[in-house]
C-alpha cells in the first residue's frame, strides 16, 4: 500500500479529488470465488479430509480472503472493505443455502422409497417393529384428530381475543393482554405439555388421550391466532366500520358482518399457518399422547399416535435401519403436509389481501 | 343490516335494545376470550410452581448446583446444573453462529442479491422456519452428526489448545453440545432472518441516500445508515431466536448423548438441556419425578419469558423511538 | 473548487421506461442554476444523474456524458463513490441520519473518508456549521441527536453535512420543499452565500424561488404522459422569466399550465 503508484486510491488521499479509481474487472469476484472453490476442493481431496464440509469451509474462507487481498491491492481499503461484505453476504447466504437444500433432498431421497399406498393406509398393529413393513395410518388419523380438535379449541378463543384488542381494547387490560399474549408466543411446547399433564392428568385425573395433547397444541396456537388476526384486522380500513356504523347497524354485528368477512384472507391464513406449526409438535404430543401402535379413531379416550411422535419412536425406539427407513417416511409426508398448508396459507393471502395488492 | 326502513318508534327502541345487549354479550365473550389467555399464562406458572414446591420439599441435593438427575431414588436428589449449562452453552453456540450469518442472509434478500433470486430465496426461507423440529432432529442425527466427524476432528487438532475445543475422547460420535448447537443454529436462522429482513427493509431509503451521496461504498452505507437503524429490530429477533433455541426438546433429543457430566470440552459427548432431558426422563418418571421434571420446566418457563419479555420490550421502545425521529 | 460541467447528450432510464431524453447542457462553476419545469418532467432525474445517484435505484441506467471539467463521469474508469464525494446532495426532505449526534451527522462523510483527527473533526464542524448559518443555533448542544431539530435546521444540518466534505458541486433537490416559508427564506440566503465557493444545482417547484436565488434557470417539459421529459431552454434567468424564446416556457411561467 505504501508503494507510491497507489496515488489514485481514495486513502491515499481521504479528500481526494481524483474521480478514477483503479477498479477490479466485472468478473472478478466470480473468478475468486470459481478459484477459490477449485482450491478448496484441491486441498481438501489432498489433505484427504473426509467431510465435505470442511472442503466448502476451506473454500469460503479462500473466497473471503483472496477478494479482499486482491481488492486491497488493486482498489484501496475501502474499496477492499466493501467487498469483503459483499463476498461474506454471499457466503452467508450459500452457508444457508447449503443445509436447508441438505434438509430437503435428504429428507425427499430417503422418503421417497417408503412412501406408497401401503405405507399411507396401514398401521403398525402386528407389525414386528424391528422388521420391516407396517405404516402411519394410525399416526395419520391421531394427527389430523389432534390437530383438528386443537384448532377447534384455539382458533375461536384467539380470533375473540383479537377482535377485543382491536375493536375493543383500551386501557390496562388490553395492554397486558397484548404483552402476554407475546410472551406466550415464547412458550416452550415442553412447558405447555408439561402444565397440561400437571393440570388435566394429575390434577382432574384424566388419562393419557389425544385429546388432552391437543389442548396443550391449542396453547401453542392461540398467541400466533391472535397475532396473525389482529394484524388483519387493523388492515380493515375505519371507513368500513364507520359505514356500518352510520347505517345505524350496532357494533357487534358490523365486527361479524362487515370487519371479519372483510379480513377473512388474511385470517385464515394465519390459523393456516398456526395449524402448520403446531402439526409439527412432538414434544407435548409425546408426553399426552402416549403413542399407539393400533389405529384409535377415538381421540378422547386412551392413548393415539401421531405423525412427529411416530417419527421420535421410529427413530429411537426401534433405532435401526427399518425405523429409519419408517421415520424418513413419515417426515416426508409431514413435511409434504406442512408445506402445503403454508403454501395454501400464502396463496390465499395473496388473492385475499384486504390491501387489494401484493 | 336489516332491511327494514325506520318505522314505528316502538321497533325502533326495541331494537336498539337489543344491539345493546348484543353488544354486551359479543364485548364481553371478546374481554373473556382475552382474559381466559392471561388465566391460562398464570396457571401455567402456578401448577407447574406448585408440582415443584412439591418435588423440592424432597430433593435432598442442591436444586442449583447438583448434578445428578435422580429424583425417584428412595433419597431424592436432582439439580439443574448440568441442564442449565448445557442449555446456555448450546444456545451461546447456536446464536453465534446463527446471528452473524441470519443478518448475512437479511442483508442479501434486502440489500445486495438480484431482484429475481431476492424474492423467492426470501420465500424460501419464510418456508423453512415451518420445517418440524422432530424432522430437523432427524436428519441432525442421521446426516448431519456423520458429516461433523471431520470438523470436529479438524478443531480438535487445531483449536484443542483452547480447552474449548480439546476432545478428550477421540473416536466418539459427535453427539456433542457443538453439534447440538450447531442443529439449533441452523434451526433458528429463519425466524432471526424474516424479522431482520423485515427490520432492513423498513430503513428509509432517504437515509441510505443520504449516505451514498455522501460518497459511501455500499457496506459503508450499510453501516451508516441501516445497521444503526436496524439494531433494535435485530437483538429482537435474536431474543426471538434465542427464546427458540432454550426451549427447543426434540430435536437436542434426538442428538444429545446426554450423561450428568458438566464440562466446558464442548466436543465431548454428554451434558443435556432442560427440555431434552423432560421429553427423555418423562416416560420412566414417577410420581416424584415427574414434579422434578416440572420444577425443571418451570426454570425453562422463567427463563423464556424473560428472554421474550426483554425482546418485546425492545420492539416496544423501537416504535416510539423511530416513531419520534420520522 | 468549484468546477464546471458539461453535459452531451444525456437519456436516463427506469427499467425500459425512458425519463429524460438527449439533454446537452452547461453549467457554470460558482452559480445557481435552477431546474424547473412540470412534475413528471424528470428535473429530478436529470439532477441524480449529476452524481451518479440515478444509478442507485435497481433497474436505472443512463447513456451520454456528463463532464466534470473536462472529466468525463460516466467513463468505465470512474468510480461512482468516488463521484458522489466531488459532487453533493442535498435532498427534499431533511435527512439526517437518526441515530447520530449534531456532531456525527457533519462529519459522517469525513469518517467514511478515514479522517480520524479530533482537532481536525472539529474545525470542520464548527465550519460547516457555520457556513451552513446553524453554528449559532446548535453550537451548544452538538452532542444532541439531528432529529430533535426543527425542519429547517435539519435541513441546513444536511447542508452542512454535504459542504463538509468540500465537495465542487452542490446538487439541491427541492431543498425548501418541506419547510415553512421562514425556513425556506433561511435557506435561499444560505445558497446565496454558498455560490461564492460552489456550483450550485437547485430543482425547485417554486418559480418565485428560482427567479430569487438563480444566475441561469433551465425549462424542463415533457411532450405527454409517459414520454421522457426533456430540456425546453437554459437561459438567464432574467431572460428566462422576463422574454423566454420558447412559447412553452412563457405558457408555464406565466401559469397556463403545469
Amino acid at each position: 500500500m505504501s508503494a507510491a503508484t497507489t496515488t489514485v486510491s481514495a486513502d491515499a488521499r481521504p479528500l481526494g479529488r481524483a474521480l478514477t479509481a483503479n477498479r477490479l474487472p466485472k468478473w472478478a469476484p466470480a473468478a475468486v470465488a470459481a478459484g477459490s472453490i477449485a482450491l478448496g476442493c484441491g486441498i481438501g481431496a489432498v489433505g484427504g479430509l473426509a467431510s465435505h464440509l470442511q472442503w466448502g469451509l476451506i473454500s469460503a474462507i479462500l473466497f473471503v480472503a483472496i477478494g479482499y487481498a486482491l481488492s486491497a491491492r488493486v482498489e484501496g481499503r475501502r474499496q477492499a472493505k466493501d467487498r469483503l461484505a459483499t463476498s461474506v453476504v454471499w457466503v452467508a447466504f450459500i452457508l444457508a443455502v447449503v443445509p436447508l437444500v441438505a434438509l430437503t433432498f435428504y429428507t425427499i431421497q430417503q422418503g421417497a422409497d417408503v412412501v406408497n399406498g401401503y405405507f399411507l393406509s396401514h398401521s403398525m398393529k402386528g407389525v414386528l417393529a424391528s422388521g420391516p413393513g407396517g405404516g402411519i395410518y394410525h399416526a395419520l388419523i391421531g394427527t389430523l384428530e389432534q390437530v383438528g380438535l386443537a384448532t377447534a379449541t384455539a382458533a375461536p378463543v384467539g380470533l375473540l381475543t383479537a377482535v377485543y384488542l382491536v375493536e375493543y381494547g383500551r386501557g390496562r387490560l388490553a395492554k397486558t393482554v397484548t404483552f402476554f399474549v407475546d410472551v406466550m408466543t415464547g412458550v416452550p411446547s415442553i412447558v405447555a405439555g408439561l402444565f397440561i399433564l400437571s393440570l388435566w392428568n394429575l390434577a382432574l385425573g384424566f388419562n393419557y388421550s389425544g385429546f388432552s395433547g391437543s389442548l396443550a397444541l391449542a396453547i401453542l396456537m392461540m398467541p400466533v391466532v391472535v397475532r396473525s388476526t389482529e394484524e388483519m384486522l387493523k388492515l380493515v380500513p375505519n371507513e368500513l366500520r364507520e359505514a356500518s356504523y352510520a347505517l345505524g347497524v350496532p357494533k357487534w354485528k358490523t365486527i361479524l358482518r362487515i370487519v371479519l368477512p372483510t379480513a377473512i384472507g388474511g385470517i385464515t391464513t394465519g390459523v393456516m399457518l398456526s395449524v402448520a406449526r403446531i402439526t409439527g409438535e412432538t414434544a407435548p404430543v409425546m408426553m399426552l399422547v402416549f403413542g399407539a401402535d393400533y389405529i384409535n379413531s377415538n381421540p378422547f379416550d386412551g392413548p393415539q399416535q401421531s405423525l412427529p411422535m411416530y417419527i421420535w419412536q421410529q427413530y429411537s425406539v426401534v433405532n435401526n435401519d427399518y425405523g429409519y427407513a419408517r421415520a424418513w417416511g413419515a417426515a416426508l409426508v409431514l413435511i409434504a403436509f406442512v408445506m402445503g398448508l403454508n403454501l395454501i396459507a400464502r396463496g390465499i393471502a395473496r388473492w385475499r389481501s384486504p390491501k387489494g395488492g401484493h | 343490516m336489516t332491511s327494514s326502513p325506520p318505522a314505528a318508534p316502538r321497533g325502533r327502541v326495541g331494537r336498539q335494545r337489543d344491539s345493546r345487549v348484543g353488544d354486551k354479550i359479543f364485548m364481553n365473550l371478546a374481554r373473556g376470550s382475552g382474559i381466559l389467555l392471561l388465566v391460562v399464562m398464570a396457571a401455567i406458572a402456578g401448577f407447574l410452581a406448585w408440582r415443584s414446591g412439591l418435588a423440592l420439599s424432597k430433593n435432598d441435593g442442591h436444586f442449583l448446583t447438583t448434578f445428578e438427575w435422580a429424583p425417584d431414588a428412595p433419597k431424592p436428589v436432582f439439580g439443574i446444573a448440568v441442564l442449565a449449562f448445557g442449555t446456555i452453552v448450546s444456545a451461546i453456540i447456536a446464536m453465534a453462529i446463527a446471528v452473524p450469518v441470519a443478518i448475512g442472509i437479511a442483508l442479501f434478500i434486502s440489500h445486495y442479491a438480484p431482484r429475481k433470486i431476492a424474492q423467492p430465496f426470501a420465500y424460501l426461507v419464510d418456508l423453512l422456519a415451518a420445517v418440524p423440529s422432530i424432522v430437523y432432529g432427524l436428519w441432525g442425527a442421521l446426516f448431519l452428526v456423520p458429516h461433523m466427524d471431520g470438523l470436529t476432528s479438524w478443531l480438535n487438532q487445531y483449536l484443542g489448545w483452547t480447552y474449548i475445543f480439546d476432545q478428550t475422547k477421540t473416536g466418539t460420535v459427535p453427539r456433542n453440545l457443538f453439534t447440538v448447537g450447531i442443529l439449533l443454529a441452523i434451526m433458528i436462522l429463519p425466524i432471526i432472518t424474516a424479522v431482520s429482513r423485515e427490520v432492513f427493509r423498513q430503513v428509509p431509503r432517504m437515509h441510505e441516500e443520504a449516505a451514498l451521496a455522501l460518497g459511501a461504498t455500499r457496506w459503508e452505507m450499510i453501516r451508516t445508515a441501516v445497521l444503526p437503524f436496524g439494531r433494535p429490530g435485530i437483538i429482537s429477533a435474536s431474543m426471538l431466536g434465542l427464546g427458540r433455541a432454550l426451549g427447543e426438546t426434540i430435536a437436542v433429543a434426538v442428538v444429545l448423548s446426554s450423561n450428568s457430566v458438566l464440562s466446558l470440552h464442548i466436543l465431548d459427548p454428554g451434558g443435556g438441556t432442560f427440555a431434552q432431558n423432560i421429553a427423555l426422563k418423562f416416560a420412566e418418571a414417577g410420581n416424584n419425578g415427574r414434579n422434578a421434571l416440572m420444577a425443571s420446566g418451570l426454570v425453562l418457563f422463567v427463563i423464556t419469558l424473560l428472554v421474550n419479555g426483554a425482546a418485546r420490550l425492545i420492539v416496544a421502545r423501537r416504535k416510539e423511538y423511530s416513531g419520534a425521529a420520522a | 473548487m468549484a468546477k464546471r460541467i458539461d453535459v452531451s447528450g444525456l437519456s436516463a432510464y427506469y427499467g425500459s421506461t425512458k425519463a429524460i431524453e438527449d439533454i446537452s447542457m452547461s453549467i457554470e462553476p460558482r452559480s445557481v442554476t435552477a431546474f424547473i419545469g412540470p412534475s413528471g418532467c424528470g428535473k429530478s432525474t436529470f439532477l441524480r444523474t449529476l452524481n451518479r445517484m440515478h444509478e442507485v435505484i435497481p433497474g436505472a441506467r443512463v447513456e451520454g456524458k456528463v463532464l466534470l471539467d473536462d472529466e468525463n463521469l460516466y467513463a468505465s474508469s470512474v468510480d461512482p463513490v468516488a463521484v458522489r464525494r466531488s459532487v453533493g446532495m442535498v435532498f427534499q426532505r431533511p435527512n439526517p441520519f437518526p441515530t447520530m449526534s449534531i456532531y456525527d451527522n457533519v462529519v459522517a462523510g469525513l469518517k467514511l473518508a478515514g479522517v480520524r483527527k479530533k482537532v481536525v473533526l472539529d474545525e470542520v464542524v464548527e465550519r460547516s456549521l457555520k457556513g451552513a448559518n446553524l453554528w449559532k443555533e446548535v453550537h451548544n448542544r452538538l452532542n444532541k441527536p439531528g432529529a430533535g431539530l426543527s425542519g429547517g435546521q435539519q435541513q441546513r444540518l444536511c447542508i452542512a453535512r454535504a459542504i463538509a466534505v468540500e465537495p465542487q458541486v452542490l446538487l439541491m433537490d427541492e431543498p425548501c420543499s418541506a419547510l415553512d416559508p421562514i425556513s425556506t427564506l433561511a435557506i435561499e440566503d444560505l445558497i446565496g452565500e454558498l455560490k461564492s465557493q460552489f456550483t450550485i444545482v437547485i430543482v425547485t417547484h417554486n418559480m418565485q424561488q428560482a427567479a430569487r436565488v438563480s444566475d441561469r434557470t433551465a425549462f424542463f417539459n415533457l411532450a405527454g404522459v409517459g414520454q421522457p421529459g426533456r430540456l425546453i431552454e437554459l437561459d438567464d434567468t432574467q431572460r428566462i422569466f422576463s422574454n423566454p424564446s420558447v412559447q412553452a416556457t412563457e405558457d408555464y411561467i406565466s401559469g397556463r399550465f403545469g
